[in-house]
């Protein structure tokens, strides 16, 4: 929790895939001028039904009105926050490291301790892709960071809630929209 | 067997199909092979032209709250599809039912900034329920059908179809679908849940000073009778929101007319005051509530509505009811108990009877102004046996609280984007709607001439309508807002008009100005006896405000009233 009463949320969205959608809800969080932390978007188990995982800073208040007003949209078709909910959450990240004959070993046990893998190594450098927790890859990145990191990329988090199912005063979907 | 059509052909028999007989537009380059099928075709369908596109999105507009159908409007490429927005957003936030087509560049210029290329689906995103951009022929009949139904299904609001040129030309074997695939779309057809209704009608039992906020809801889903059925059964007054003007009559003994910013001082103290409050099809926005935590502060709220995302949206609420509102009074109406509540009926009277003594009507003045034309207009039409289209500033106010309606969908106004420019051109859709009615435009001279354009279409189209400018040389209401919070500082509020009658005159409009109280009524019934439209231009008092007031962000409780003369008379305000 923030000092204004804000807080992370985590929301996961599913919709069909279908043009403009990005921008649809994009533009939700835009009237706000709300700042979306991360985003990732990718197919579900469901043909033709996108996932999108993200994370944004909001009261409860209005982050439950973000949530049905999200699920008015005519493509989205369930909508959840799963902030207070025993959910696993991920993030992968590519990170291109200066590393040398003299520090490449050094990098190599960073890498090993932080369970990620080099998937490319040049002359001078590495490339290192972690998966884990967010802290997880902001620790690993703040210790690389002592060697230069050349260039990095991090997809944003992805969200599963554990258990079976989806706690139903949570998600937005049969109530209908509208 | 399905025969081999034209994407334009495609377009006018899936509008036929829906049973559109008018459409309101204008054409131009990218929208021409449509506009073309229409005529080589031949189709009974009946194209408006309009003289400026906001007038089409507004016509559209008028036409769908007067008569509940889709109203539909058509333009062309980038500037036809701008101008269309205004009546777009205005539509949107007034949830009325309302499709637009649009022409847009070749599929193959798109993204490459060629003549009159706009984005816009981009651009029409955030003020339309849904929309499509099409750009293969093949999406082009489900898009239309998904289109309609989400127009006017659940919460209703404005859906925009963007055609490519190339995709209007093209053809392909065509039937109109029968079926919808919209995983994503529930419009909440079922009936609400029923512990809702039930805890909803326990709360109204129990309550000592009840009250129903009855709003356009009611008027969308048909609820007219069960909403008057179940403020009968239980004694409950009825307030309503401007846009709920209509859902019950205003001359009913339970009515107690309209609260909020501009509303009766008598319907804001009941608001303040009642323990139990039945918002039925009312959003609840600033306008009706002052600020939002000072709102009904005694009361516990119910909140019918069909969108969720309207619950606890601005009001905190105690019992939401999430349908329906015909499927939620009908549900609740057997639950409500007979009742009485003397004592509140009788705070209610006194509190009306103090608004009373300050009406600008018990007052005594010769001066010509808006609340005494309103009140002669509503005599002269039969008590309120009119279609009545405002514009948006003072008079809007003055026609809400001094012409009594008593029909449901008999007051067309834009509530929420409070659109100037609106009344005309959404009279015209009213009047094309409904031919036998009687239709008036109340407009201020200053919102008059944003669409004045369109007296040409009332000519055009041969409309009987009458028109009331209140011509008090002035921005009216904003210069209320200088005079009260800016110390009557007028900066870019006085107007220079021309001469109304003869500028409708050269259209080839009857008119007439009117400058004394005592010609007010003749000139109405002079305005209504002549064959065709008449444009009445009443030159009013130009300095009277609006009263009573609640400041931005103040609460309800906190008006700025009319002094109360002296010597206290019968009327109200
Ligand atoms: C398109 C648009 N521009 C500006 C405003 C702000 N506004 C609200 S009321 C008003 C004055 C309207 O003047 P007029 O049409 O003469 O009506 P009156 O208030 O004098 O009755 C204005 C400028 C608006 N509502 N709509
Ligand atoms: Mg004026």
């Amino acid at each position: 929790m923030n000092g204004n009463g804000t807080k992370r949320h985590t929301m996961i969205a599913w919709m069909e895939d279908k043009p403009g959608v990005l921008n649809r809800v994009a533009s939700l969080f835009r009237r706000r001028n709300f700042n979306i932390e991360s985003l990732a978007v990718g197919h579900s188990e469901t043909p033709g039904i996108s996932r999108m995982t993200f994370v944004v800073n909001g009261t409860d208040r209005v982050m439950r009105q973000v949530q049905t007003q999200l699920f008015k949209l005519i493509e989205v078709t369930r909508v959840e926050d799963v902030s207070g909910q025993d959910a696993i959450s991920r993030e992968l990240a590519l990170i291109r490291v200066k590393a040398d004959s003299e520090t490449r070993s050094e990098v190599m046990q960073i890498v090993d301790i932080f369970r990620a893998r080099i998937v490319h190594v040049d002359m001078d450098s590495v490339i290192i892709q972690v998966v884990g927790k967010e802290n997880q890859v902001d620790s690993l990145i703040q210790l690389l960071s002592n060697f230069g990191i050349l260039e990095m990329t991090r997809t944003g988090r992805v969200a599963m809630v554990r258990g079976a199912g989806v706690a139903v005063d949570t998600a937005v979907s049969a109530n209908g929209n509208q | 067997m399905s025969e081999i059509k034209t994407g334009g052909q495609i377009i006018w028999e899936s509008l036929m199909n829906e049973g559109v007989e008018v459409v309101f537009g204008l054409p131009g380059g990218a929208i021409l092979p449509t506009y073309d099928d229409l005529a080589k075709y031949e189709y009974p369908i009946h194209h408006v032209l309009v003289t400026h596109e906001q007038g089409a999105s507004h016509m559209a507009d008028g036409y769908a709250r007067a008569t509940g159908r889709v109203g539909v409007c058509i333009a062309t490429s980038g500037p036809g599809a701008t101008n269309l927005i205004t009546g777009l957003a205005t539509a949107y936030m007034d949830s009325v039912p309302i499709m637009a087509f649009t022409g847009q560049v070749p599929t193959s210029l798109l993204g490459r900034d060629g003549f009159q290329e706009a984005d816009v689906q981009g651009i029409s995103l955030p003020v339309t329920k849904h929309n499509y951009l099409i750009t293969d022929i093949r999406d082009l009949p489900a898009a239309i059908k998904e289109a309609f139904y989400i127009a006017r299904t659940g919460r209703p609001g404005p859906v925009l179809i963007d055609v490519a040129k190339d995709v209007q030309q093209d053809s392909m074997p065509f039937t109109y679908p029968e079926t919808i695939n919209l995983p994503g779309y529930n419009p909440n057809l079922n009936a609400p849940d029923p512990a809702a209704v039930s805890r909803a009608a326990r709360l109204i039992n129990e309550a000592e000073r009840p009250l129903i906020i009855s709003g356009q809801g009611v008027s969308i889903a048909h609820a007219e009778a069960e909403l008057r059925q179940l403020a009968e059964k239980t004694n409950i007054p009825v307030a309503t929101s401007l846009l709920g003007i209509g859902t019950f009559p205003g001359n009913h003994a339970l009515s107690i007319s309209w609260g909020g910013m501009h509303g009766e001082a008598y319907t804001n103290f009941a608001i303040q005051e009642c323990d139990v409050m039945l918002a039925v099809g009312a959003r609840l926005d600033d306008r009706l509530t002052g600020a939002f935590e000072t709102f009904a502060p005694k009361a516990k709220i119910i909140h019918i509505d069909i969108d969720p995302a309207e619950m606890g949206k601005n009001i905190t609420i105690d019992t939401p009811v999430v349908g329906d509102a015909l499927l939620a009074l009908r549900a609740m109406l057997p639950q409500v108990e007979p009742n009485e509540h003397p004592a509140w009926l009788e705070q209610i009277a006194e509190w009306k009877s103090e608004t009373g003594h300050r009406d600008i009507l018990t007052q005594e003045t010769d001066e010509l102004v808006a609340p005494y034309i309103m009140r002669s207009l509503w005599h002269a039409t039969d008590e309120g046996d009119a279609t009545i289209v405002t514009d948006v500033g003072q008079h809007q106010m003055w026609e809400a609280q001094y012409y009594y309606h008593t029909k449901t969908r008999s007051l067309l106004t834009s509530g929420g984007l409070g659109t100037m420019g609106y009344g005309l051109p959404a009279a015209i859709g009213a009047q094309m709607g409904k031919p036998d009615e009687e239709v008036w435009v109340v407009a201020g001279d200053g919102g008059f001439q944003m669409t004045m354009v369109e007296l040409s279409t009332i000519m055009q189209e041969r409309l009987p309508i009458k028109i009331a400018i209140i011509n008090n040389g002035f921005l009216g209401m904003v210069r209320q807002w200088q005079d009260v919070f800016y110390n009557k500082r007028h900066a870019g509020t006085p107007l220079f008009n021309p001469d109304f009658v003869k500028l409708a005159e050269a259209y080839g409009i009857h008119g007439r100005a009117v400058t004394s109280q005592a010609e007010a009524y003749e000139a109405i019934k002079e305005a209504q006896a002549h064959d065709g439209p008449f444009l009445l231009d009443f030159q009013v008092e130009e300095f009277t405000n609006v009263y009573p007031m609640v400041a931005p962000g103040k609460s309800n409780a906190d008006m700025i009233r009319r002094p109360a003369p002296a010597m206290p008379q019968g009327g109200e305000e």
